[in-house]
Parts: structure tokens; C-alpha cells; sequence
């Protein structure tokens, strides 16, 4: 049943290498959960359509600002100064080849640069937010499962409490005492990262609560105990043997909180206290069409179907990452 | 050194509290006894003997139970484990058994220092490590490891092989030889699996692979000891077979001294030197295999064995099968004296006002009775001797508060 195990000697020299070479020749890869998980994945459509077209998004926000026109370009020429609506195009839209989307009211800035240009922002703020609320959250939530007692009491309150805020309010106000320029930023890049400090930092309790619950039942599992009675300190037992076990549901609740996330800075540029006009955002365009929209409804259709298209495919990828991580929880 | 088993009558709440005389004396007449037994009892194995690896004295863990949210008040105490004291020699292995619930993976996690002791007093190869820091313990980790009971929680679902049992190298930062790919694939090979499952993951194992795969981790810095909790019952009955077989292979080829927690019976019997029952946190006999099986003393060991089934009908018959009444007590408020008394059938009222001592009745075994079987000793003299012998621990019903 056992092969002989005695190592010393000259052929117990050899040995070792023999076996190396055996399964080099073979070479025998498990297969991993992640790799398992990404099987899972390609096999369900829906799923991928949501994820090639968060990368599309992705590309757009990236390259497409330098590929469209200037987004602030008025075009005063395509709008009827009487009735103030754009002179061309379906319903009154200004859609043509040179302007996919028509052109906005008053100034006749072209739609298409604007959904473009305002894609950079929404997708900026809300990845570097979940970024954000994901260190935290992680940080937070595993320290407060893995440590328990006191420290976990503390933890877990301060969630309930930062959950408990009036979070939308609580931004509108901090804008208002907001400087313009701190940390050596003005303008729009202060606010951006205002923003990004605001909804990261008061959405990282929901990830953190979940990764505490999480660490909380992985802690009582017996390969933690098995490290510790090999000398194990926290450090190790946190980083190799947790957190690798905690990557499913960060990568799932991330990708859930995009979306949050885009809708989150939507709805602060269109109270008016995110992304500052006239550099273009969803949200604010919303705001800016809301005043047109009966003869101008495609001012609000276009920028509307933009953040129902990015959040409706970020949930779909993420549904699908969560059931191609964890096959239990199928619908 | 031999059976250095103290009695563990008095649930002493420091663990340096000094026996009373009377127990003292009792002791060292039992260790000379043991000697004398452990040097006449048949040697199985190849293992040296002789030598006191571990020993555990008067062990306890009381788990607070509290009351409040933020003013947490004591209200009780689980005693999981309520005073055991054995000790393993070099090679040998002890079986702890008994029922769900009466300590003996409690036990097992506090000689790993998993636990922290509430009392008492745990000594390996001569130093005391029942408080030891971590710090401190670190090094002496790599000469006592733990099999695990369940091979699907015991192994990191998120790590290949190779790195589940290559992490006892990484931790001790020790440097095999021949290094570690090569040292984990030699441990593979040696619990029977194939070297080429060095890149693979845990789930693409069966159960009883998954167990071959924790003992290769267990093996991999050549530990003098093994707390094997419930190694096997996890397992199908057909690879505990293997799993035991190659427990016992690996003790021949590696020196190895095993304390193996079971709840079964016949695994217990196939693989152990010596055998302790448990029963509510109490050790309530300790003995050689072929003794405790064959003249078990306790009647809590006696109702035991007689629960083992007997595979051949035809010597089914004319067996009495024992059936205890009522379920285990809680362990939060155990009954006093013997803990046994509630469901004994020979319980008199000494049982319940005088808790008997584990005391030795014939050489080598131990048992915590007032009215043994198959022994010589008779009721009326235990009787006396309890008599003697040092008061009655304060009942537990007295201090519902923990001692701890």
C-alpha cells in the first residue's frame, strides 16, 4: 500500500528526479474552480452577451472619446431658432450620418460624442468606486469574521450606521461645503473624485457584510484549523487560505455594484451635484433634457437607453458570474 | 514512566493545585503498578516503548455560556471536558472513545493547542505546553499534527495538492532536500496517491483520497505525534479499511504515536494499544485493547460494546444487548458525583453523592466505578476506599457558575 519512503542512500537521490520526469511527460493539470467556473460561463449565453457588451462599453469608454467629435461643438446651424427644436432628422431629432443620436437643445451639441464622452465618466467613477468599497469592504469584512469578539462587534456597527445614512441627501449637502479646489484638484477632477470617495465609501458596508458572513463560516472550516496546527499566524491564514476562497462572491458583488454604482452618479449629476456641466454625463443630460422633453424626446431616450443598457448588461454578467461561481444558488 | 493516570475526582479549578495525600499516595502506588503492566503487556508494533511522549493531567475546557449583549454575564458552563488525565507512550496508540458530545474532540483540539485548556496540565516530551504561546509553540507544531475528521472541510478547496501539503514546508520554513516538489510527491506516493496529482484540486478527489491527501500533509514534517480526529468516519466502510491500514503502515514505517478519536468501536479495537472510554467529559476507563474488550469494567463500557453489531446471526443469539435509558445529560449542568448515574443500571446511591475515582483494579486498567465487573475488587471495597479517599467534588449542580 505505502511505497518505501526512506530517503537515504544514492538511489533515493535519484528517485525524485525520475518521478519529476514521469510527470513532466504526463504533465497532469487539475482542473481549478476559477477555470471550472469559466466552463460554466461560456456555456450560458446570456451571461456573455451581458459580458461582451460591458466590454464593449468598456473599449467605448476608453478609445471613443478620441474616434467621435468634440462633444461641446455647437451646431447651431441644425436648429430651427423659432420653435427651438432641431431642424432636421426623425421626429425632429437632428439624426443624420453626421449625427448618430441628433443633436441636444438649446446648443445643438452633437447626442452621439455626448453618450460617448459621458460613458468615460459614468464607467470611471463607478469602477473606481466599487474599487473602493471592495478594499474596504474586504478589509473591513474579513477582519470583523476572522477576529470576532470586540473588534467584529465594532465593525459590524459601524456598517449598520454608515447603512443606515441618508446617503443621496448626505452627498447633496457635502457639495454645497464642498471647497473648489482641494488636494491639488479643481473643477470637474475634483469632483470626480468626490464622487468616487462618496459612493465607495458609503457603499463598502453591503460587500462587507457579506465578506464577514462569509469569513465567519469559512473560518470554522478545518483547513483553517489545519493551517494553524502547522504554525500558521493570521496573515497567512487571511491571505492564502481565506481570501482566494472569498474571490467568487467579491467578484460577484462587484460586478453587481457597478451598476449600483452607475446609477448612483446618474442620479447625483442629474440633482446637479456630480459631473459639473458642460462636460457631459449621463445624468446631467437627462436633467438638461428634462426641461425639452416634449419636443425634444430623444434628448431623454438617448442618454436614458445608455444607462439602462450598461446596468442591464453588468447585472446579466453578474448573474451569470454568480452562478457559474456558485452552481448551488441556480435560479 | 508508565499509566501515570491521576484521579481525576477533584476538578481542580488552577491547574497547579497539589492533589490532596490521599491521592498522591494512591497515584504513585498506580504508577508502580503500570510499570509493571505496561512492561508484561504484548507489544504490537515495532515502535519504541517505554517513554512518555504526551501526558495530560487533570484537562478541562469550560465554554462560558453568556448572557447580555453588552454586558455579557456568565451564566453557565459548558463542561465539555471535565477533568482527564492519560498519558501516550512512544509508539503506541491510544483510542479515545465514546458518544457524540462527551469531549473527546474537545480533547484532541486542546493537545493541538486549537484550544485553549481552562485547566489542567499537558506535557509533551517533557515540556509543558498547555499555556505556551503561540510564538513559543510554533516550532514544537511540526512534532504534533492532526488528521482531521472531514477530508471535504479539512483541505482548501481553493489550493492544488501540491500546495495543500507542501504548506507544512512553507510554514515551518523548512527547505527539503530534494526540494519541496519533490518531497510532497515522495509523501503522495507514501499515503498511497500518485505523484502526478501534485497539480490537481481537491474536489477531483474522492473522500477517501481526500483523507490520504490530509495525512500527507500531516506526515510532511515527520511528526512524533498524531491526533487522528475521527479519521475514518467520514469515510465508506470499504475505505476505512485502507485508511486504517495505512494509519497503521505509516506508524510501523515512521515510528509514529497516534491518539485516534472514534466513536467507532471496531475501527478503535483494529487500530489502538490501549483504549479510554469517555463519558461526559470524564475518562471512565482506560486499559489495554484486548483488556478493556474483553473484561470491560465500566458498565457505560459494558453497554458499549454491547452495541456493536455482531455481523454473524447465529452468535447473535443468547447476546445481551444492553440499552441505556434516556439521553446523555447536558454537559452544562452534568449530574453529580458519577455522571453515569442517571442512566446506570447498578446505580446505588453512593453513585450519585460520591463521585468514584479512576482507579486502577487490575494492572493496567483503570475504570471509574463504584461497582465494577469482571474484576476481583469488590463493591464494599471500593465503597470503603471512596470512603477514604479524598471528598466528594463539589457537585456541579452547587456551582452553576464555570470555575474558570
Amino acid at each position: 500500500m505505502t511505497a518505501p519512503i526512506e530517503t537515504t542512500g544514492s538511489e533515493a537521490e535519484a528517485q525524485p528526479e525520475a518521478v519529476l520526469a514521469g510527470v513532466e511527460r504526463k504533465a497532469i493539470q487539475g482542473r481549478s474552480l476559477g477555470q471550472i467556473a469559466w466552463l460554466r460561463l461560456k456555456r450560458d449565453k446570456v451571461a456573455m452577451a451581458g459580458g461582451i457588451l460591458v466590454v464593449l462599453l468598456i473599449l467605448m469608454a476608453i478609445v471613443g472619446p478620441f474616434l467621435v467629435g468634440d462633444p461641446n461643438e455647437p451646431h447651431n446651424n441644425l436648429i430651427d431658432p423659432t420653435l427651438s427644436r432641431p431642424k432636421t432628422g426623425i421626429m425632429h431629432s437632428g439624426i443624420s450620418a453626421d449625427h448618430w443620436f441628433g443633436v441636444d437643445l438649446p446648443a445643438g451639441r452633437d447626442m452621439f460624442s455626448r453618450i460617448v464622452n459621458g460613458a468615460k465618466y459614468s464607467l470611471l467613477i463607478s469602477f473606481l468606486a466599487t474599487m473602493l468599497a471592495v478594499v474596504l469592504g474586504v478589509f473591513f469584512g474579513v477582519i470583523a469574521g476572522y477576529f470576532g469578539g470586540w473588534v467584529d462587534t465594532l465593525i459590524a456597527r459601524a456598517m449598520d450606521i454608515f447603512l443606515a445614512f441618508p446617503l443621496l441627501l448626505f452627498a447633496i449637502a457635502l457639495v454645497g461645503v464642498f471647497p473648489n479646489s482641494a488636494f491639488g484638484l479643481e473643477g470637474n477632477g475634483l469632483r470626480v473624485a468626490f464622487l468616487i470617495f462618496v459612493i465607495g465609501f458609503f457603499s463598502w458596508p453591503y460587500i462587507g457584510r457579506i465578506i464577514r458572513g462569509q469569513t465567519l463560516s469559512l473560518r470554522e472550516r478545518e483547513f483553517v484549523d489545519a493551517a494553524r496546527s502547522m504554525g500558521a499566524r493570521a496573515p497567512y491564514i487571511l491571505f492564502r487560505e481565506l481570501l482566494p476562497n472569498l474571490w467568487a462572491p467579491i467578484l460577484v458583488y462587484a460586478t453587481l455594484m457597478i451598476p449600483t454604482n452607475i446609477i448612483f452618479e446618474a442620479s447625483l449629476s442629474f440633482l446637479g451635484v456630480g459631473i459639473i456641466p458642460p462636460t457631459p454625463s449621463w445624468g446631467g443630460m437627462l436633467n438638461e433634457a428634462k426641461e425639452v422633453y416634449e419636443i425634444a424626446p430623444h434628448f431623454m431616450f438617448f442618454p436614458g437607453m445608455a444607462i439602462f443598457i450598461t446596468v442591464l448588461a453588468f447585472n446579466l454578467f453578474g448573474d451569470g458570474l454568480r452562478d457559474a461561481l456558485d452552481p448551488r444558488s441556480s435560479r | 514512566m508508565g499509566d501515570n493516570v491521576s484521579t481525576s475526582d477533584n476538578p481542580a479549578p488552577g491547574p497547579e493545585e497539589t492533589p490532596p495525600d490521599a491521592a498522591a499516595s494512591e497515584k504513585a502506588a498506580s504508577e508502580g503498578a503500570a510499570g509493571a503492566a505496561a512492561a508484561a503487556a504484548p507489544v504490537k508494533g515495532t515502535g519504541r516503548r517505554g517513554e512518555t511522549l504526551l501526558e495530560v493531567e487533570d484537562l478541562g475546557k469550560h465554554f462560558p455560556v453568556t448572557q447580555g449583549i453588552v454586558f455579557k454575564r456568565q451564566v453557565g458552563a459548558v463542561k465539555a471536558v471535565d477533568g482527564v488525565s492519560f498519558s501516550v507512550r512512544k509508539g503506541e496508540t491510544l483510542g479515545l472513545v465514546g458518544e457524540s458530545g462527551c469531549g473527546k474532540t474537545t480533547t484532541g483540539r486542546m493537545i493541538m493547542r486549537l484550544l485553549e485548556p481552562s485547566f489542567g496540565k499537558i506535557t509533551f516530551e517533557g515540556h509543558d505546553i498547555t499555556h505556551m504561546s503561540q510564538r513559543d509553540m510554533r516550532p514544537l507544531r511540526r512534532d504534533i499534527q492532526m488528521i482531521f475528521q472531514d477530508p471535504y472541510s479539512s483541505l482548501n478547496p481553493r489550493q492544488t495538492v501540491g500546495s495543500i501539503v507542501g504548506a507544512a514546508f512553507r510554514l515551518q520554513g523548512e527547505q527539503p532536500r530534494q526540494g519541496v516538489r519533490a518531497a510532497v510527491q515522495e509523501l503522495l506516493e507514501m499515503v498511497g496517491l500518485s505523484p502526478e496529482h501534485y497539480n490537481r484540486y481537491p474536489h477531483e478527489f474522492s473522500g477517501g483520497q481526500r483523507q490520504r491527501i490530509g495525512i500527507a500533509r500531516t506526515l510532511a514534517l515527520r511528526p512524533k505525534l498524531i491526533v487522528a480526529d475521527e479519521p475514518v468516519s467520514a469515510l465508506d466502510v470499504s475505505v476505512q479499511a485502507q485508511v486504517v491500514n495505512l494509519l497503521e503502515d505509516l506508524q510501523d514505517e515512521l515510528d509514529l504515536t497516534y491518539v485516534v478519536i472514534a466513536h467507532d468501536l471496531s475501527v478503535v479495537r483494529h487500530i489502538s494499544d490501549r483504549v479510554a472510554v469517555m463519558y461526559l467529559g470524564k475518562l471512565v476507563e482506560i486499559a489495554d485493547r484486548a483488556d478493556l474488550y474483553e473484561r470491560p469494567m465500566h458498565p457505560y463500557t459494558n453497554a458499549l460494546l454491547s452495541a456493536v453489531p455482531i455481523p454473524d446471526p447465529s452468535k447473535r443469539e443468547g447476546r445481551d444487548r444492553i440499552r441505556l435509558q434516556g439521553d446523555v445529560p447536558s454537559p452544562l449542568d452534568p449530574p453529580p458525583a458519577c455522571r453515569f448515574h442517571t442512566r446506570c443500571w447498578k446505580a446505588q446511591e453512593i453513585c450519585k453523592q460520591v463521585e468514584p475515582p479512576l482507579q486502577e483494579l487490575s494492572p493496567g486498567h483503570m475504570a471509574a466505578c463504584h461497582f465494577p465487573e469482571n474484576t476481583t475488587v469488590s463493591a464494599t471495597d471500593l465503597v470503603a476506599k471512596a470512603a477514604v479517599a479524598p471528598g466528594p467534588a463539589p457537585g456541579p449542580a452547587d456551582s452553576p457558575v464555570g470555575k474558570d
